[in-house]
């Protein structure tokens, strides 16, 4: 039996709490599907090793040389980074998220245990969300390379306890220096951009040094490697660890440990007053408009048009999240900048990126206008037919989609106008497409629930998902060729078919 | 506060008329529910959990299609035209349905928009509503910060600015301090006062029997009486089994008139 109020006792509760977060969230709370959810896992668990099985061959038994020094190292970052990111947004959960600190905190039981089991939890919990992916991987190394590769879970486990370290130290730092309020705007935005950043930079370098948005190229030229320390430099421990190297992966092990220790002793007393403050935002003296607002004349659609807008400018989620995809526009940028000096056939590049963004941007939207209305009953009694309803939500978020994408279109078209054609009808059919899914599973959730959106239908997600790749892969093949365009475009076709099949059938509004 | 409805609109005597309702989940929730309130008159349902009040009041608002029966709104056919229906109809649930981001102000400009009001009417009329509930300081604030009291009051705002013929509540006291209550029951009884109708549900009997014109008790769905409270007393002192005095109690007539036949005996 367990002493109540000790960290064992919270451990075992948060984890029972975070397997049946878990649980629901992949089954949608349906016990039915669980046995489906093990064989999916089992079927993806077999595949990536499959697949896994052929990308290690050549690494297996491969001497640690630089040039593998260098690709393991930023391989390690990446992820690392990554885990950052999702540590980051763990952590501004637990001061935001309250659904059980009052009860924590109004307890007699000292709340820096309970601060302490979250940060370890958030720690363990980055570390797995990695193994999914990482695990295929070492396990074909092992089996192909030899047992030295088992090294790499222990990297995992370190890097882990370093990113929840780093997270923890970075979220108390913002609330420090910007107060509860702003932090929660501003953490998210930094752990999107933190997820996005090292990616991107190594895309945007790539390009402007080799002309491709490879992120390989530039690690593996003789600039990065001249430039790197010697073989024997502690940067290279982690991978070393990887490699094998015991000493290295003792060394990295027990630094992230201490780090994570550190940041669990000095933050865990101070989180209950982190927590406080942030409960304490909306209590606060709310932003005011500076003059009163003067009613403008509007007919129910472009009421509804407004509010959505204003709604998503205003939503701290959105932000980050567009941000993001914003984000990865920019090495298309600089390509779409590089290609218009070198007049070459890298624009055959961007049109895809450019159209899957519109895809996945459309989508996120949709569902924020569609299924993210906080005032359904109030737009359901309004006196206008459900179809001009969901009319002017749709005209919201294309809008949008025209605003972002129509500067880099334009630009295009000066570079070439054949591009700038196919670019142009893919963002239309991808932005559509995306949105046409959302209203097809349309349901009626919270905005808060934006991260859960693919909870509620993983029919929708995929479909959303494969609907972009399909219309990106059209556009792509369509700047070339438009015969060899009609195959993809009918594999998209099918996609949408498929989708609006398996969708619920009509309902009232 | 409320100016009396333009005497150019026609008055039906009923503001509300419901004949044969029903909708069914897995039992009938509303199972053959006649109903009419009349225009200027402020109704209260009552009945217990799970009686088929709140989606009584869903179908009135063109919130759910019922099965069949048909729903009248000041002589409107609200199930073959449910636009003009909703025109002339506001609907609050116990939930205020407001936006977290935006200001009280821009709440019901937005609402003005979806029911088409003139934009310099809807100002004036927004003006004094935040001003009547009490909400003026807090125009230009995000609702993000308000209490449940001042949502639900924005919420009436919003139900107000487009000067509705018919006020659906599903009850709108629920969680409300004693001071918004008696707002939200002070605007409502101006509402009614300036010939508007009310509709509500409430738990809450001593509301029902202090603002009520008549009040309707419904149970299975089905409506079981109906009238003032002096009315319902005689309508449950009927049933053999009950012995009701004269200053018997709302709370003792209501739970006289829901109690299954066994349990009254």
């Amino acid at each position: 039996m367990i002493q109540t109020g000790t960290a064992v006792w919270f451990a075992r509760h948060e984890s029972r709490l975070a397997w049946r977060d878990w649980l629901a969230m992949m089954t949608a709370g349906k016990r039915e599907r669980r046995r489906r959810l093990a064989i999916g896992i089992l079927a993806f668990v077999i595949v990536m090793h499959v697949v896994a099985w052929f990308v290690v061959g050549s690494f297996a038994a491969a001497a640690p040389d630089k040039h593998m020094l260098v690709g393991i190292t930023a391989t390690l970052l990446l992820s690392w980074l990554l885990m950052v990111s999702q540590a980051m947004e763990s952590m501004t959960r637990a001061f935001y998220a309250r659904s059980d600190l009052d009860l924590i905190l109004a307890s007699p039981v000292a709340a820096d245990k309970i601060f302490a089991v979250r940060i370890s939890t958030v720690a363990l919990s980055v570390a797995t969300l990695a193994l999914p992916l990482a695990a295929p991987f070492i396990d074909m190394l092992v089996v192909r390379g030899g047992v030295r590769w088992l090294g790499a879970y222990g990297v995992i486990l370190a890097m882990g306890a370093a990113a929840t370290a780093l997270a923890v130290a970075l979220t108390v730092g913002l609330f420090r220096a910007i107060g509860a309020k702003r932090t929660r705007l501003v953490a998210q935005v930094v752990a999107a951009v933190i997820g996005a950043a090292f990616v991107i930079g190594l895309q945007v370098a790539a390009i402007l040094s080799y002309g491709t948005l490879s992120r390989t190229s530039i690690l593996q030229s003789d600039a990065v490697l001249a430039l790197s320390p010697d073989a024997g430099s502690v940067l290279w421990w982690p991978a070393r660890a990887v490699l094998g190297d015991g000493t290295a992966l003792v060394a990295v092990l027990a630094l992230s440990f201490i780090l994570l220790a550190a940041a669990v002793a000095i933050v865990a007393p101070r989180l209950g007053d982190y927590a406080i403050a942030a409960s304490g935002i909306g209590r606060s003296p709310a932003s005011r408009a500076r003059r009163a607002l003067a009613f403008r004349a509007a007919s129910p659609r472009q009421a509804l048009r407004r509010k959505e807008w204003l709604l998503l400018r205003r939503d701290p989620w959105l932000v980050s999240q567009t941000l993001m995809q914003m984000l990865y526009l920019v090495p298309p940028a600089v390509l779409l900048w590089r290609s218009f000096e070198a007049g070459g056939g890298a624009l055959n590049l961007l049109v895809p990126v450019l159209v899957m963004a519109a895809g996945q941007l459309a989508g996120g939207l949709a569902w924020l206008t569609i299924s993210g209305e906080d005032a359904p009953d109030l737009v359901a009694t309004a006196p206008m037919p459900p179809r001009l309803v969901l009319r002017a939500k749709i005209e919201a978020v294309l809008a949008i989609i025209a605003v972002v994408f129509a500067p880099l279109v334009a630009v295009l078209a000066v570079a070439s106008p054949w591009h700038a054609l196919v670019t142009c009808a893919g963002i239309v059919i991808a932005a559509a497409s995306a949105t046409a899914i959302q209203l097809w599973f349309r349901t009626q959730a919270k905005r808060s629930q934006f991260r859960r959106r693919q909870v509620s239908s993983r029919v929708a997600t995929f479909a959303e998902a494969f609907s972009s790749i399909g219309w990106a892969a059209t556009a792509a093949i369509a700047a070339v060729s438009l015969w060899l365009a009609i195959a993809p475009a009918v594999m998209a076709l099918i996609v949408l078919g498929g989708a609006r099949y398996l969708s619920p059938r009509e309902r009232y509004a | 506060m409320f100016q009396p409805l333009p005497p150019d609109i026609a008055q039906p005597q009923f503001a509300l008329e419901i004949r044969g309702l029903v909708k069914r989940f897995e039992r009938p929730a509303v199972d053959g529910l006649d109903l009419a309130v009349r225009t200027g008159e402020l109704y209260a349902l009552l009945g217990p959990n799970g009686a088929g009040k709140t989606t009584t009041l869903r179908m009135i608002a063109g919130l759910m299609r019922p099965d069949s029966g048909s729903i009248q709104v000041v002589g409107i056919d609200a199930l073959a035209d449910p636009v003009a229906a909703k025109r002339v109809t506001a609907w609050i649930s116990d939930e205020p349905m407001i936006y977290d981001k935006l200001t009280p102000e821009e709440y019901l400009e937005f609402v003005a928009g979806l029911w088409g009001v003139e934009p310099a009417l809807a100002q004036a009329r927004a003006q004094e509503l935040l001003a009547w509930l009490g909400l003026a300081p807090h125009a230009r604030e995000r609702c993000e910060t308000f209490s449940k009291g001042m949502r639900q009051k924005v919420a009436l705002a919003g139900a107000l600015v487009h000067e509705p013929r018919l006020i659906i509540l599903d009850e709108p006291l629920t969680g409300l301090d004693a001071g918004s209550a008696r707002q939200v029951k002070s605007v409502l009884r101006e509402r009614a006062r300036a010939g508007g109708t009310v509709i509500m549900t409430t738990h809450i009997l001593e509301v029902a029997e202090r603002m009520a014109d008549r009040i309707g008790v419904i149970a299975h769905g089905k409506l079981v009486a109906e009238g003032t409270l002096e009315e319902l007393r005689r309508q449950a002192g009927n049933h053999a089994s009950n012995n009701l005095g004269d200053g018997a109690s709302l709370e003792d007539t209501f739970l006289a008139l829901v109690a299954e036949p066994a349990e009254a005996a």
